[in-house]
């Protein structure tokens, strides 16, 4: 499937900002096998005083923006075609639950998509007790990694309300837990802590969703901003999956992946810091038309 | 062990000094002879009466306090800072035993650049199961920004401190190694400093290891890290994350010994890959960072979203190779208690060798045969997690003995996240008791910490170092947690250790070190500061004078609606003075501002006038309870405005007459040029009620000098005379107007261009406004033109320089 992707995020501030630094992960990256991506612009106003762009660690591409002069607005916009095809995994193959540890005690890789990058707590997914016995709740003797994943992303999705109004950026994943609504960002660090505390290793996936789902199908939930979802390492054999509890489904050719990590500060879209008292608002709309 | 005998003088001194069967000791050998290195000095103590052995460590005190070493904790009040608790016996170590610590741990610190490089680069000692990944993986002082990025200079490691202690059987072995940003070395200069007064004796003195080399050696091999195939002027600066810190002391008196720039994380920027030091010169590029900030807080947009004290953008400047960093960023994981379970191995691994000093045994508990081993042995273990960074005996450390109740049941299970330490004995070292019985020595456990820099010709270990001791009689480490004192360490030499030659750390008699480092760059926080410091100085005296006035004639006279009265109160309320309250709010919290803005740049002005500082603060404090209108808030203001002179003395006569000196001063200027012209602007108005003229020449300090040139009743004409326009009188609007002009004229890039710059363009038309006008021509419009003048004047010396 190829999509034509149109980001725009506008951020003002209240009070004009001096030195703007800005670090943006809103570039879809190119997985091989699964999403290559084509042409893109990515315009900045005003024009910044400086642009560069780097790979992080975990392979995703970030760009480095810097206004050496006062500004009381950004203005990012991106286009992009991206192709994405939807890559079946053999779970047949899948590992049992229960052997999960022996399996990742087994790995000496560390490179960037070693799943012993995603063992940890971090600041936006702590230990949680709550979660660990919801998480627990759902497994059965004899479950694989793989089924697992499903079954908790199943229980999130039916557990939890989408709600924008329930939570803001900050909000920790517990409390959305606790209200039981959230947006994707929190259903997401909800998934992973629960995962996590399985002994699953999970990461954040930030990215774009179709705007227009195929003929017959309902339109989904997320699709008029950047969206999230999680992927998780079950077992040597299939590696990781991905799914999406926001919407009870693999990540599959309607996802178009922007960048993995942790937890969301790995992969949040803008990342600034600015020097000036005042506070500042964003509004962002997302548009990914199927290219025919 | 027995007790060992002594028939000289010192068996008084002596008496108490039980030695441990399970402890070794520096002042006496396993065989219970004392140790040559003390003998000569347990002699001069012995000789030397209860009263002048008082006399000399009082002397050390005074020290102490007179340089102003102190030492905080994390608090938000300015004032918190204790005394600093040196030891007043110094800890002897012959030179022989010292070369062979240094030898041992020079192994290590290239033991550990290779660790990090390899934690940094291919990951070889993980893949090849030297190392538990999940050490790493799930550490977060393992930066993952940093893998792949290869350290300016092409080291990682450039000044680290190891924690020794010696053990039972004599030996020494390393309790911990500071990577991160290892701190003491600063404190142990100033504890030096302060031995050298306490025993200014020919033994030790004569014959200690000096420490000025090593620090000489590691500022040129800083300078060089920074300056190396750059074709501009580096700048490097050590980056402390502020005066809240507990070792804030120590960045200060680092910086000012070694002659770099004390920044803080607002100090910098990065432009094009390039990190800058703001100055009021405009951005310099900056070459080196010595930095006492962990990696967390470095760099908020790539290292720690929350860090606050940071350089956004630092991370960049590291990857583009313009920027070395010491210790490099990420360099805290090798603190990972964890990692001395496997660091024996890794050295005969990656070197073939044996660690040639040992460090402490150390279990982790992943593994299922250390695990077993633990459980064996648990009741002779310290236990803590296995990624913690902190030393065991730190006052806040989470190292818990083997024995505490529930520990065995966490052993039950693989605990990947703990570790095992073996509960050491510590050697114990001669302090100072006095009792009723008169003057001990008695024995207290230690550990020390050795500091080492990475010079051009290799690794370079301080001759000497910094002692902690705990409590007296235990020598168990975790008793360290208690806390204690800390001592200067001395290595002893067979023969005169010959005064240093060459360049001395101190500054040099033409000064160009210090005119160098301070006209090159002195960072617009620092002027930005030491201009507010003048303006808030300023504003709290003028407010005190009107307080004065207010509060002199309320004495006479209590009847609230007396015009002149409500004059005064309203010029006070109108800058947020309540003038109800004796010693208002207000007053405190320009004072406080000027507190605050002399606090971060300590490091730029002399002890005395800080404590002059202290002790106005303090008076305001003590005031606050007992001072009543009228007569008796007049006199506390007269006593406020001495001490206020007394401070400006001090500061304005002390400090440094260069840049920092001329930010200063301009601030005063430009607040007493204002405050003049709203004094006239409302006492001298022409509706303004009986005796406001008297009023504008008291809080103008001009009633003399009005007597003396005028002979006659002031009058508006007389009045303005003076005090807008009479260039021989110091507190003039048209004076301090000159000066504020003379100094513009003295800022940096003042004489690139024949034309002025825009500072004293705003200045130069109310310069001659006031020296053309006749006194009447001097209205209240001309005067509100001239404070919106002034007003302009700062926002463009804010523009050249403070931006």
């Amino acid at each position: 499937m190829q999509y034509d992707i149109t980001l725009k995020i506008d951020y003002d501030y209240t009070q004009p900002t001096d030195r703007t630094r800005n670090l943006l992960r809103v570039l879809p990256r190119s997985i091989p096998g699964k999403q290559a991506v084509h042409d893109w612009t990515l315009a900045l106003t005003p024009r910044p005083s400086e642009q560069t762009s780097f790979t992080d660690f975990f392979g995703n591409a970030v760009t480095s923006a810097v206004w050496s002069y006062p500004i009381q607005e950004v203005k990012i916009a991106l286009s992009i075609r991206v192709e994405r095809r939807d890559v079946q995994p053999l779970l047949s193959l899948a590992t049992p639950l229960d052997r999960m540890g022996r399996e990742l005690a087994a790995v000496r890789d560390i490179s960037a998509g070693s799943p012993l990058h995603f063992t940890a707590p971090t600041a936006r997914t702590p230990t949680n007790i709550d979660m660990g016995s919801f998480a627990r709740d759902l497994m059965t003797p004899g479950i694989s990694a793989a089924d697992a994943v499903r079954r908790v992303g199943q229980a999130i999705f039916k557990e939890m309300t989408y709600s924008a109004k329930a939570t803001d950026v900050d909000t920790p994943a517990a409390v959305a837990f606790g209200k039981r609504a959230g947006v994707c960002q929190d259903f997401a660090h909800i998934m992973i802590i629960c995962l996590r505390s399985l002994g699953i290793p999970a990461g954040y996936v930030s990215g774009f969703l179709r705007t227009f789902p195929p003929p017959g199908k309902e339109k989904l939930v997320g699709v008029d901003a950047m969206h999230a979802w999680v992927c998780a390492w079950v077992g040597p054999e299939i590696g990781w999956i991905e799914f999406d509890p926001t919407n009870n489904q693999p990540a599959g050719s309607d996802y178009v992946t922007i960048g993995y990590g942790r937890d969301y500060d790995d992969v949040a879209p803008v990342i600034g810091s600015m020097r000036g008292a005042g506070d500042q608002s964003s509004d962002q709309s997302v548009d990914v038309a199927v290219v025919e | 062990m027995d007790k060992p005998t002594h028939t000289d003088a010192s068996s008084r001194l002596l008496a108490d000094y039980t030695l441990s069967d399970s402890a070794a000791d520096e002042l006496f050998a396993r065989d219970g002879s004392m140790r040559p290195v003390w003998k000569p000095f347990v002699r001069t103590l012995a000789n030397l009466s209860d009263q002048e052995l008082r006399a000399k460590f009082e002397r050390a005190r005074q020290y102490l306090r007179d340089a102003g070493v102190y030492f905080r904790q994390y608090s938000e009040d300015p004032l918190n800072e204790r005394e600093w608790p040196l030891s007043n016996l110094p800890v002897l170590l012959h030179e022989s035993e010292w070369t062979d610590i240094c030898r041992g741990l020079e192994q290590r610190a290239n033991l550990l650049e290779s660790v990090m490089a390899d934690l940094y680069g291919p990951g070889w000692l993980m893949t090849e199961g030297h190392l538990p990944p999940r050490l790493v993986t799930e550490n977060t002082h393992w930066k993952h920004p940093m893998v792949g990025v290869q350290p300016r200079g092409g080291h990682y490691l450039h000044f680290l401190a190891f924690e020794i202690g010696r053990s039972p059987d004599g030996s020494w072995f390393v309790l911990g190694d500071r990577t991160q940003a290892p701190s003491g070395a600063g404190f142990a200069l100033e504890n030096r400093m302060a031995m050298r007064r306490v025993f200014p004796e020919d033994y030790p003195r004569a014959y200690t290891h000096r420490f000025a080399g090593f620090f000489e050696n590691f500022r040129k091999a800083l300078h060089q890290l920074a300056t190396t195939n750059r074709t501009e002027a580096q700048q490097f600066g050590l980056l402390t994350p502020g005066r809240a810190n507990d070792a804030f002391f120590e960045h200060l008196y680092i910086a000012r010994y070694l002659g770099m720039l004390l920044l803080e994380g607002e100090d910098i920027i990065v432009q094009n890959g390039q990190a800058m030091v703001r100055t009021i010169d405009g951005p310099v590029p900056l070459g080196l960072l010595w930095r006492r900030i962990d990696s967390a807080y470095a760099d908020p947009l790539e290292l720690g979203p929350d860090s606050q004290i940071g350089v956004p953008g630092l991370m960049d400047a590291v990857r583009s190779g313009s920027l070395a960093m010491v210790n490099a960023l990420g360099s805290g994981v090798l603190e990972t208690r964890a990692m001395m379970a496997f660091l024996p191995r890794i050295s005969e691994v990656l070197t073939g060798q044996p660690l040639i000093m040992p460090n402490i045994a150390t279990w982790w508990c992943g593994d299922d045969q250390a695990r077993a081993f633990l459980r064996e042995n648990v009741h002779r273990m310290l236990i803590a997690p296995a990624m913690s960074v902190d030393l065991p005996f730190d006052s806040n450390s989470e190292t818990v003995l083997g024995t505490e109740p529930e520990i065995m049941s966490l052993l039950d299970q693989p605990s990947p996240d703990l570790v095992g330490q073996e509960a050491v004995s510590l050697s114990t070292t001669p302090t100072w008791r006095d009792g009723e019985e008169g003057p001990r020595l008695v024995p207290s456990p230690m550990t020390v910490r050795v500091f080492a820099a990475r010079t051009e010709s290799g690794w370079q270990f301080l001759q000497g170092g910094y002692a902690r001791i705990g409590p007296e009689g235990d020598s168990n480490a975790l008793a360290m947690q208690r806390g204690g004192s800390v001592a200067d360490v001395q290595i002893i030499s067979d023969d005169r250790v010959p005064e240093p030659v060459g360049p001395s750390a101190a500054p040099d008699p033409t000064g160009q070190r210090r005119v160098r480092t301070e006209s090159g760059a002195l960072p617009s926080r620092a002027a930005d500061n030491l201009y507010w410091l003048g303006r808030y100085i300023v504003r709290f005296e003028d407010v005190a004078r009107l307080l004065r006035a207010y509060h002199l004639r309320l004495a006479i006279n209590d009847n609230s609606d007396d015009p002149l009265l409500s004059l005064i109160a309203t010029a006070l309320e109108e800058v947020d003075i309540d003038p109800a309250d004796p010693i208002p709010r207000g007053l405190r919290d320009r004072l406080h501002a000027a507190h605050n803005c002399a606090s971060k740049v300590r490091d730029r002005f002399s002890t005395d006038g800080w404590f002059a500082l202290s002790d106005l603060a303090k008076t305001v404090g003590q005031m606050v309870d007992t001072a009543q209108p009228g007569d008796d808030a007049a006199r506390a203001m007269s006593i406020l405005l001495r001490k206020t002179a007394g401070f400006s003395g001090v500061v304005t006569e002390n400090i440094y007459r260069f840049y920092g000196w001329r930010f200063l001063s301009m601030g005063r200027a430009l607040e007493r040029a204002d405050s003049l012209a709203a004094v006239m602007q409302t006492f001298c108005d022409d509706d303004a009620p009986e005796g406001a003229l008297d009023v504008a020449l008291e809080v103008a300090d001009g009633t003399m000098t009005h007597r003396r040139r005028y002979a006659l009743d002031a009058t508006r004409e007389s009045v303005i005379d003076l005090l807008a326009q009479d260039t021989g009188n110091p507190r003039s609007l048209l004076f301090q107007v000159r000066e504020m002009q003379s100094l513009a004229q003295d800022m940096p890039g003042a004489s690139l261009s024949a034309r002025p710059t825009p500072i004293i363009r705003e200045l130069l038309p109310v310069r001659t406004q006031l020296e053309v006008m006749q006194p009447a021509e001097v209205t209240a419009q001309v005067l509100t033109d001239i404070r919106a003048a002034i007003g302009r004047t700062s926002d463009r010396l804010a523009e050249a320089h403070l931006r």
